[in-house]
C-alpha cells in the first residue's frame, strides 16, 4: 500500500463510487472460464456442500450434497464435480504450436489455450485446495476404492491452488483480488472481500451509491454470502431442516430437490455478479504484457497435462529441495510482474514516479543528434532535457529506459532545477543518425524509469516441474502410500 | 476498584452483568484505546443487546453445524476422564506419568457459584503445586483482573505434571491438514490461550509459587487431516503473552473513565440509548469486526463523520496524522494550508493526485506515455 491507493481510496469515499487504480486488464481472460461457487460445511474442514459451476452464464451447473456429512454422498459429489472439471480441461486441449526441438530431440508444443477457472475470493481456493488434498491419494481400486476421475480432479484442483500462489497467473483468478487490482473503494480490504460490496463499489446499480449498494451486499438475505462459507442464519433457518427432513424421508428424490433448491437460492446471486465482474473487467483494454504472461500459463497447463498419466499426485508437503526452488522463482515472478504491471499502464507507473524511481514531463530541449566523439569512434549519445515537477530520486549516472518504449536506453546526467538531463545511450538504430521517430522531440510527453528489462525476469525462466535434471534433477516423488489413499474423511 | 461498583452498576441498568472470557479480553488487547468498549466492558453491559437496540446488530451468528461439530469433538476428547486427551498427550508430551488424577471441577456440589468454584480450582492448584502428582483439571475457573474490574475464565484443561509445569490446553474443532492450520484460527487460539496462562500465572504467584510453573508452551488439541481423531501440537504462546501482558497495563483505568462520564449516564435499553453511547469515545477500525459486538455502530458512526480509520489500517498509516476523508483530500488538492508537522505527507497527497489526473486523463484520451 502506498499514498497512492490510499489516496485513490480516500477519493472513492467522498465519490461515492469505486476509482480506478488501473488503465488497463493485468490478468488474461479466457473466452469461455469455468466460473465456479463452491460453498462448504460450516465447522468442516472440507466438507462440500454445493458448486455452481459452468462457462455459460446462461446455464450453470448445481452439483449439492444432501446430507453433507454421509461419506458415500460426498464421493459422489467429488464424482460428478470431476467429470465437470476434467471435461473443461479436456476441452482446451487441442489445438497446440510448435516450438521446435528440445535438447533431447523431442518436439516441444504448447496448447493454443489453457483452461481458466475463476471463483469469488481466496476462501474459495483454499476450499478447492483442501479438496485437492482429501482427493488426490484416493485409490481406484481395492478397499474404499473410487472413481477414477476423483484423484485426478485432487490432482487438477492442487494444481490449479498452487498455480494461484503464482504471482502473474491467470488460469485461477479469484474476483475479488482481480477487482482490487483494477479498483480502489471507499471500504477497508475488509469489506472489500464481499463480492456483492465490492461489485456495489465499482458499479452501484441504478439510484444507488456505492456505499448505499455496499449496505445492501451486507444483508445475507438479500445477498447471500458469496462462499465457501453459508450464512449461519441461513444454514440453522433453512439448510439445517431441509438436511433433516431428507435423512427422515428416507433420501426421497424431493426431499433431496428441497436441499437442492435452498442451495441454489444461496449461489445464484453470486453467480450473478461473478459474471458482471467479467463484464466489468472486459470494459478495459488488455496490458501489453498480459498475453506473454498467459503464454507461461500455457506452458505450465501444457506441461501438467501431457505428464499427468506418467506422474505420481502432488505430495503432501513439498521437500526442501522444491519448497526454496519454488520460493525463487515466486520471487521472481512477482518482480517480473510488477515491473510489467507498470509498464503497461500508467496509472501504475505513477507509483514509481511518486517514490522518485521514476519520471514524467515534457521534452524542453537538448540535443537530439548529438555525437560523442571523445572516443575512437564516434558514438550516438541524444541528450534530452524532461522538465518534471516528479521528485526525482535518481543518481547522475542511473540507467533508464523509456517507459512507453522500454528499448530506449539511457542515463540520467543531471537531476536540475529547470529538469533532468538525460543522455540517451541505445534503441536508436544502428548508424549515427537516430531512426525516424526513436528520439523524443521537443514538446513530447516522456516518462522514463530506473525499472530495466533487467528486472523483467528473464522473458522465460523454467517452471519449477521441468527444471532440467542439469540444474539439480527433478525434485524426488512423493510416492503415496495405502494409509493416504485410505485416509477417513469424515 | 469496589468504589466504582455502584457506577458500573448504574451503567448497566437492571440487566445483570455479562462476563468477559478469554475471548473478549484476546479481543480486548486488540483494540486497547476503545472506551466505549473498555467501559461497558467494565460494566458487563450485554453490547450485542445495546447494538441490537441501537439497530446495528452484530453479526455473529454460529451455523449450528459447527456448534455440533465443535461440541462433539470436546465430548469426544474429554470421554471418560479426558482418556483420549492423556493418551495424546503422552504420546506427544512425554507425560510420563502412570496414574493421572482427573478434577472436574464443573460442578460443585450443592451450587455452582463462581467464586466457589474460583476457591476449588485454587485448592487444587495449591495441593498440586506441592505435591508432584500428574493432574487434568477439567472445568477450572481461573480469575483475572481486567482494568479493575475481576473477570472469570474457564480454559478447556489444565493438565500438571509435564516436568513439573502447568500447561493450558485449548480443544479447536479447526482441522489440522499436514501439520498446518489456518493462521488466523491458530493465532486466535494462541491469544486466548495466552490470556489463561496470564491468569494461572497470577494465581500461582498468589499461592506464592513461581509463576514459571506456568508453562509459556500450551497444548492446541485439534482434529488431524479430514478425520476426527485429535492431534495435539505444542504452542508457545510467549509473543501473545507478552502483547496481553502489555496491553492490559495500558488499558485506561475504568475508575477514571467513570469519572469523566456525565451523572446519571446508563446504557439500559431506552430512549437515550443512542446518545449515551456516542457520549463515550470509540475508535473504530476494521479489526473491531472480528471482535467487538458494536462494530456495525461504531463503523456507521465513523464513516458519518468521514474518519480515515474506516478505511484500514495502511490507510491510516500512510496517512498518519491525517482522520478525515476530507482533509486528506483538501491537503491533497492544495485548499487546505498543512501544518508543519504534515507538510511531508501534503506534499506527497499533492504530487500523489497531480500524477492520478495526469493519468487517468490521458488513458481518457486513449494514449500511453
Ligand atoms: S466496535 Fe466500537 S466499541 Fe467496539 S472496540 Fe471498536 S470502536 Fe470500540
Amino acid at each position: 500500500m502506498s499514498v497512492l491507493t490510499s489516496l485513490a481510496q480516500v477519493q472513492a469515499a467522498a465519490a461515492g463510487v469505486a476509482q480506478p487504480v488501473a488503465t488497463v486488464r493485468h490478468c488474461h481472460l479466457a473466452a469461455a472460464p469455468l466460473v465456479m461457487v463452491p460453498l462448504k460445511m460450516a465447522g468442516e474442514a472440507a466438507a462440500p456442500l454445493a458448486v455452481m459451476l459452468g462457462s455459460d452464464r446462461a446455464a450453470p451447473e448445481l452439483l449439492a450434497v444432501p446430507q453433507p456429512r454421509n461419506r458415500d454422498l460426498r464421493f459422489a459429489f467429488a464424482a460428478e464435480f470431476a467429470k465437470l472439471v476434467l471435461e473443461h480441461v479436456a476441452a482446451n486441449v487441442g489445438a497446440a504450436e510448435s516450438l521446435g526441438e528440445g535438447k533431447d530431440g523431442e518436439e516441444r508444443v504448447r496448447y493454443t489455450e489453457a483452461p481458466q477457472i475463476l471463483l469469488p475470493n481466496r476462501g474459495g481456493v483454499g476450499f478447492l485446495r483442501l479438496l485437492g488434498r482429501s482427493t488426490r491419494f484416493r485409490r481406484t481400486e481395492g478397499p474404499y476404492a473410487v472413481e477414477p476421475a476423483v484423484p485426478a480432479l485432487g490432482r487438477w484442483l492442487t494444481w490449479y491452488a498452487d498455480r494461484h500462489d503464482r504471482p502473474g497467473s491467470s488460469l485461477l483468478l479469484t474476483m475479488t483480488e482481480t477487482l482490487r487490482l483494477h479498483w480502489a473503494t471507499g471500504q477497508s480490504s475488509l469489506e472489500d472481500g464481499n463480492l456483492a460490496a465490492l461489485v456495489g463499489w465499482i458499479d452501484p446499480p441504478d439510484g444507488l451509491d456505492g456505499p448505499a449498494a455496499a449496505r445492501r451486499a451486507e444483508d445475507p438475505v438479500a445477498s447471500p454470502p458469496a462462499g465457501p462459507a453459508t450464512d449461519p442464519t441461513f444454514d440453522n433457518e433453512v439448510l439445517a431442516p431441509a438436511i433433516a427432513a431428507y435423512d427422515g424421508a428416507g433420501r426421497d428424490p424431493r426431499a433431496e430437490e428441497r436441499v437442492r433448491d435452498a442451495l441454489r437460492g444461496q449461489l445464484a446471486p453470486t453467480w450473478d455478479l461473478m459474471w458482471r465482474s467479467v463484464d466489468l473487467l472486459r470494459t478495459l483494454p488488455e496490458g501489453g504484457s498480459v498475453a506473454r504472461r498467459w503464454e507461461r500459463d500455457r506452458d505450465g497447463f501444457t506441461w501438467f497435462h501431457r505428464s499427468f498419466a506418467e506422474s505420481l499426485p502432488q505430495p503432501r508437503r513439498d521437500i526442501a529441495v522444491r519448497a526454496a526452488r519454488r520460493l525463487h522463482d515466486l520471487e521472481r515472478a512477482q518482480d517480473a510482474y510488477e515491473a510489467q504491471r507498470a509498464f503497461d499502464d500508467p496509472l501504475v507507473m505513477i507509483e514509481h514516479r511518486l517514490n522518485g524511481l521514476a519520471f514524467g514531463g515534457v521534452v524542453v530541449g537538448g540535443d537530439p543528434a548529438r555525437l560523442d566523439e571523445s572516443g575512437k569512434r564516434p558514438k550516438l549519445r541524444p541528450h534530452l532535457l524532461v522538465a518534471t515537477g516528479d521528485p526525482v530520486r535518481l543518481d547522475p549516472g542511473a540507467t533508464v529506459v523509456n517507459a512507453a518504449r522500454p528499448g530506449l536506453k539511457g542515463r540520467v546526467l543531471e537531476v536540475g532545477a529547470d529538469g533532468v538531463l538525460v543522455e540517451l545511450t541505445g534503441g536508436m538504430g544502428r548508424g549515427l543518425v537516430p531512426a525516424a521517430g526513436s528520439v523524443p522531440q521537443v514538446g513530447e510527453r516522456v516518462v522514463f524509469t530506473s525499472l530495466t528489462e533487467g528486472s523483467f525476469g528473464p522473458a522465460r525462466f523454467p517452471e519449477a516441474e521441468d527444471t532440467p535434471w542439469t540444474h539439480g534433477g527433478p525434485p524426488a516423488e512423493y510416492v503415496p502410500t495405502d494409509e493416504d489413499a485410505q485416509e477417513d474423511w469424515s | 476498584m469496589t468504589d466504582t461498583a455502584p457506577a458500573l452498576d448504574r451503567l448497566r441498568g437492571d440487566a445483570p452483568p455479562r462476563n468477559h472470557d478469554a475471548r473478549t479480553i484476546a479481543a480486548l488487547t486488540a483494540n486497547p484505546g476503545c472506551a466505549r468498549r473498555g467501559l461497558m466492558d467494565a460494566a458487563g453491559v450485554d453490547k450485542d443487546a445495546v447494538a441490537r437496540h441501537l439497530g446495528f446488530p452484530a453479526p455473529f451468528g454460529q451455523s449450528q453445524f459447527a456448534i455440533t461439530r465443535g461440541n462433539g469433538f470436546e465430548q469426544q476428547v474429554k470421554e471418560n476422564g479426558c482418556a483420549e486427551l492423556l493418551t495424546l498427550l503422552r504420546e506427544r508430551a512425554g507425560l510420563d506419568v502412570a496414574e493421572v488424577a482427573y478434577d472436574d471441577l464443573e460442578v460443585v456440589a450443592g451450587g455452582e457459584g463462581r467464586e466457589l468454584r474460583h476457591a476449588r480450582t485454587r485448592a487444587l492448584l495449591g495441593r498440586a503445586l506441592d505435591g508432584d502428582a500428574g493432574t487434568l483439571f477439567d472445568h477450572p475457573l481461573l480469575k483475572l483482573d481486567i482494568a479493575g474490574q475481576p473477570a472469570y475464565l474457564e480454559p478447556d484443561v489444565i493438565a500438571f505434571q509435564l516436568a513439573g509445569r502447568f500447561h493450558v490446553v485449548e480443544i479447536k474443532s479447526f482441522a489440522v491438514i499436514d501439520g498446518q492450520a489456518e493462521p488466523e484460527q491458530v493465532a486466535a487460539a494462541a491469544r486466548q490461550a495466552a490470556v489463561y496462562v496470564l491468569a494461572l500465572r497470577r494465581l500461582v504467584a498468589e499461592l506464592g509459587h513461581d509463576p514459571a510453573r506456568v508453562s509459556h508452551e500450551v497444548f492446541l488439541v485439534c482434529p488431524e487431516n479430514f478425520s476426527n481423531r485429535p492431534t495435539a501440537t505444542a504452542l508457545d504462546v510467549r509473543p501473545q503473552l507478552a502483547t496481553v501482558e502489555r496491553q492490559l497495563a495500558r488499558l485506561t483505568r475504568v475508575d477514571r473513565l467513570v469519572e469523566a462520564l456525565p451523572d446519571g449516564l446508563t446504557f439500559a435499553l431506552g430512549e437515550e440509548l443512542p446518545e449515551t453511547v456516542r457520549a463515550v469515545e470509540a475508535r473504530y477500525a476494521p479489526e473491531c469486526m472480528a471482535s467487538c459486538e458494536m462494530a456495525i455502530f461504531c463503523r456507521d458512526e465513523a464513516r458519518a463523520c468521514g474518519a480515515t480509520g474506516v478505511l484500514g489500517r495502511s490507510v491510516r498509516d500512510d496517512l498518519g496524522g491525517v482522520d478525515s476523508v476530507a482533509a486528506a483530500l483538501e491537503l491533497a488538492d492544495g485548499t487546505r494550508e498543512a501544518p508543519p508537522e504534515l507538510a511531508e505527507l501534503a506534499g506527497q497527497l499533492r504530487t500523489a493526485a497531480r500524477l492520478r489526473a495526469e493519468a487517468l486523463q490521458l488513458a481518457a484520451a486513449g494514449g500511453v506515455a
